[in-house]
């Protein structure tokens, strides 16, 4: 078969499986574009902002696992994907973003629409390439999916100048079945005699914990992480990113950890004596001060990224390897009879636990006469039967999302954990509802945030995604407002927000629906309006009580054991506490 | 501490700006970095001098082999190895001082490799810090320009860096 550039980048989408490009059209990939005009076997969802592209495609991966396509043209196109791009490379999604450049011809001279995108992404892929020739186009596509694909996913750079795509050069093409890499060899399975080691010590534990994160979900290994907690009967807690590798409502789940995780997590974190740290890497929002963190623990931490290892903190049982493979390693280990773990110690580290669990910190004011975003979240699980895909944006109403719905089952919880990208709600719900159409999606938002990404109302429209947009809307960038208020005496530097558009009116002028709220009452009936709206995209407008605080909060430099708690709970404990 | 780490790496464009790059990017110093193509020309070696504590010595070689375009390093630190640096000095010299300047690059086992009736260039190679004695032991105003070419190493033995 003869192809030209254009055509055997198409070709190659096609034979590697992918189902969506995200995209938006310009100069330098016309040829691209006409290529992509000719079929119809891949669906192009043209977006209307390029960095929506990157979060769409990334959302897409997130609830499929399989890898995100992105198509943007060079210059601004380029650019304008950066961020995406960014948020992907930190929480490890694996996304191939085409970029077009400008002719090799006139690279490095600072043409129309020219920017080193090779340079400018260097920091925030896995990898990148740039196509020199034709002939390169099948072997490099096929190497931009292996890498993204394996090891720890990431996202992959294909930089095509524009007379690579040129439709008069044709050549004959074949999907190249074979990939191989002298230079990259992703671990597999981890070290037979690590394993058995780290199993040994969590058997010896008194007080262990299971701490596991986003890396459970990309390496599907949320059954053999379920299978170990109910054999060994310890507590897991979840990083944010972790959130639905195991069931949120099973009372071995003892909430989030890190600086708005639940005080029993965060407590039994710090009085632990044996952690498994599981696809988790000890970011700085999970340990506060560092010196301080976990004190009494000994780590066993299993990671496919040898970097992710003792990066931070130091590690006594390090295991490289595929978390599945891992996790299946030690089950074989405990079927075989390894499994007496200390009964006694136990029963008294749970005793311990339910006491903390007594604070009842995600307690909040139920009598308010304001809207409380929690309860919108508690209302929201409940409607959907917590079996919605929620996605996210960043700020307050993100934290109450992860505290408040329950995730029970992996890739339902959809935000930007590691660069907490502001803009990424609705091109991810939008990711997310093209990849299952028959599962109820929701973004829960702020009305900053949303601002950010607003213009993918239209894609919506467009390709009829009817997601649901939860605008938790507290006229103040919250999560900033939070921060002044703990730390700079509330002076609310540029954290209001004014001017504020009429959501309702703009929903309707993109063709969607538009409810405003502003009463407890009427919450869960705007709820249950809104998912009965079957076919249409709803904007729920919530108009939330301004002054509500994220709690539990670790404040910057404190430890696990120093959290702020909301205050007035009244219990026992509590009281003893204060 | 000092270590010098040896990298194997694709002969790609941009492979180089990998390599420098993770080093800002990371906030890892680099003292040298020298790089040249290899006898298998698909390949280019790198020397690389940093300095660290051991935690981030590890990071930084973990992070290196994190590079797709890396395919193999070594820690030269981690076993015997010999390293050697080129340098070129070019020195201001008198008639008086001409017989000292010779005797002392004699000590070093430097080379006069160019002469003019006020100069002379004197090419020494060694461990970097025996070229910093000897630019430690001459007069500092008689330096006109210092060339160093940043320490390449190699490890003792049977074993080597290749494929
Ligand atoms: C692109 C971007 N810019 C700035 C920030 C810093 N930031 C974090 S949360 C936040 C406020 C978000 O406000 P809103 O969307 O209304 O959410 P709320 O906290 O009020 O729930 C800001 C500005 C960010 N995370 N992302
Ligand atoms: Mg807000």
């Amino acid at each position: 078969m003869e192809l030209s550039g254009g055509q055997i980048v198409v070709q190659y989408l096609k034979d590697e499986g992918v189902e969506f490009i995200f995209g938006y059209p310009g100069g330098a990939v016309l040829h691209l574009y006409d290529a992509l005009f000719h079929q119809d076997d891949i669906k192009h969802i043209l977006v209307r902002h390029e960095q929506a592209a990157t979060h769409a495609a990334d959302s897409y991966a997130r609830v499929t696992g399989k890898p995100g396509v992105v198509l943007v043209t060079s210059g601004p196109g380029a650019t304008n994907a950066v961020t995406g791009i960014a948020t992907a490379y930190m929480d490890s999604i694996p996304m191939v973003v085409i970029s077009g450049q400008v002719p090799s011809a006139v690279i490095g001279s600072d043409a129309f629409q020219e920017v080193d995108m090779v340079g400018i992404t260097r920091p925030c892929v896995k990898h990148n390439f740039l196509v020199k020739d034709v002939k390169d186009i099948a072997n490099i596509l096929k190497k931009a999916f292996y890498v993204a694909t394996t090891g720890r996913p990431g996202p992959v750079v294909v930089d095509i100048p524009k007379d690579i795509t040129d439709p008069s050069v044709k050549i004959p093409y074949k999907y190249p079945k074979k990939v191989s890499m002298r230079s990259y060899n992703p671990a597999t399975k981890g070290h037979s005699g690590q394993i058995k080691k780290a199993l040994d010590l969590l058997l010896t534990a008194k007080k262990p914990m299971i701490y596991a994160g986003g890396g459970v979900i990309l390496s599907e290994a949320s059954k053999e992480l379920i299978k170990l907690v109910e054999t060994l009967g310890y507590p897991i807690t979840h990083t944010l990113m972790g959130l639905g590798g195991y069931p949120a409502t099973d009372k071995q789940f003892v909430g989030m950890l890190g600086m708005h995780g639940t005080y029993e997590a965060n407590m039994s974190m710090h009085e632990s004596d044996v952690i498994i740290a599981i696809g988790a890497r000890f970011d700085d929002r999970v340990t506060g001060k560092l010196d301080r963190f976990c004190p009494y623990a000994k780590i066993i931490h299993i990671d496919i990224d040898p970097a992710s290892i003792a990066k931070t903190v130091k590690v006594d049982i390090p295991i490289v390897g595929d978390i599945k493979s891992v996790l299946k390693e030690m089950l074989a280990l405990i079927e075989e009879g390894h499994n007496k773990t200390n009964v006694t110690a136990l029963a008294a580290w749970w005793v311990q636990i339910n006491k903390w669990r007594e604070v009842n910190c995600l307690e909040y004011n139920r009598e308010s006469r304001l809207i409380k975003p929690q309860y919108v979240i508690e209302q929201l699980y409940e409607v959907t039967k917590g079996e919605a895909i929620i996605t996210s944006d960043v700020g307050q109403h993100q934290m109450f999302a992860s505290q408040y719905y329950h995730f029970n089952k992996p890739r339902r919880w959809i935000n930007s954990g590691g660069l907490g990208t502001m803009g990424f709600g609705l091109p991810a719900a939008i990711g997310a509802k093209l990849a299952y159409p028959e599962m109820e999606v929701a973004c829960v938002t702020g009305e900053a945030s949303i601002q950010m990404c607003i213009q993918e109302l239209a894609t919506a429209l467009q390709y009829e995604t009817p997601v649901k947009i939860i605008n938790l809307n507290n006229r103040y960038m919250g999560m900033v407002r939070q921060w002044q208020e703990f730390s700079y005496e509330s002076r609310y530097s540029h954290s209001y927000m004014e001017a504020i558009p009429d959501f309702v009116k703009l929903a309707e002028a993109y063709g969607h629906v538009g409810i405003q709220i502003d009463k407890p009452e009427e919450v869960r009936p705007a709820l249950e309006e809104a998912f009965a709206l079957k076919d249409r995209t709803v904007f729920l407008d919530i108009l939330t009580d301004r002054t509500e605080n994220v709690y539990p909060m670790i404040e910057s430099g404190k430890a696990h054991n120093e959290m702020k708690l909301r205050v007035a709970i009244d219990t026992p404990i509590n009281r003893e506490l204060a | 501490m000092r270590h010098i780490i040896s990298i194997l790496i694709e002969n790609e464009a941009g492979a180089l700006s990998r390599v420098a790059g993770l080093f800002t990017a990371r906030g890892y110093n680099i003292e040298s970095l020298t790089v040249a193509m290899t006898e298998d020309k698909t390949l280019s070696r790198m020397t690389l001098v940093t300095h660290g504590s051991d935690r981030v010595i590890e990071q930084i070689t973990k992070q290196l082999n994190k590079l797709i375009d890396v395919v193999k390093l070594i820690d030269l630190e981690d076993a015997v190895h010999i390293e050697r640096e080129l340098m070129m000095v070019k020195i201001k010299t008198s008639r008086e001082s001409r017989q000292e300047m010779k005797r002392t690059a004699d000590i070093f086992r430097g080379k006069i490799i160019d002469v003019t009736p006020y100069t002379y260039v004197i090419e020494m190679t060694g461990t970097s810090a025996k070229l910093d004695s000897f630019l430690a032991v001459i007069d500092e105003k008689s330096i006109i320009e210092v060339v160093r070419s940043g320490a390449t190493g190699i490890s003792r033995g049977e074993k080597g860096l290749h494929l």
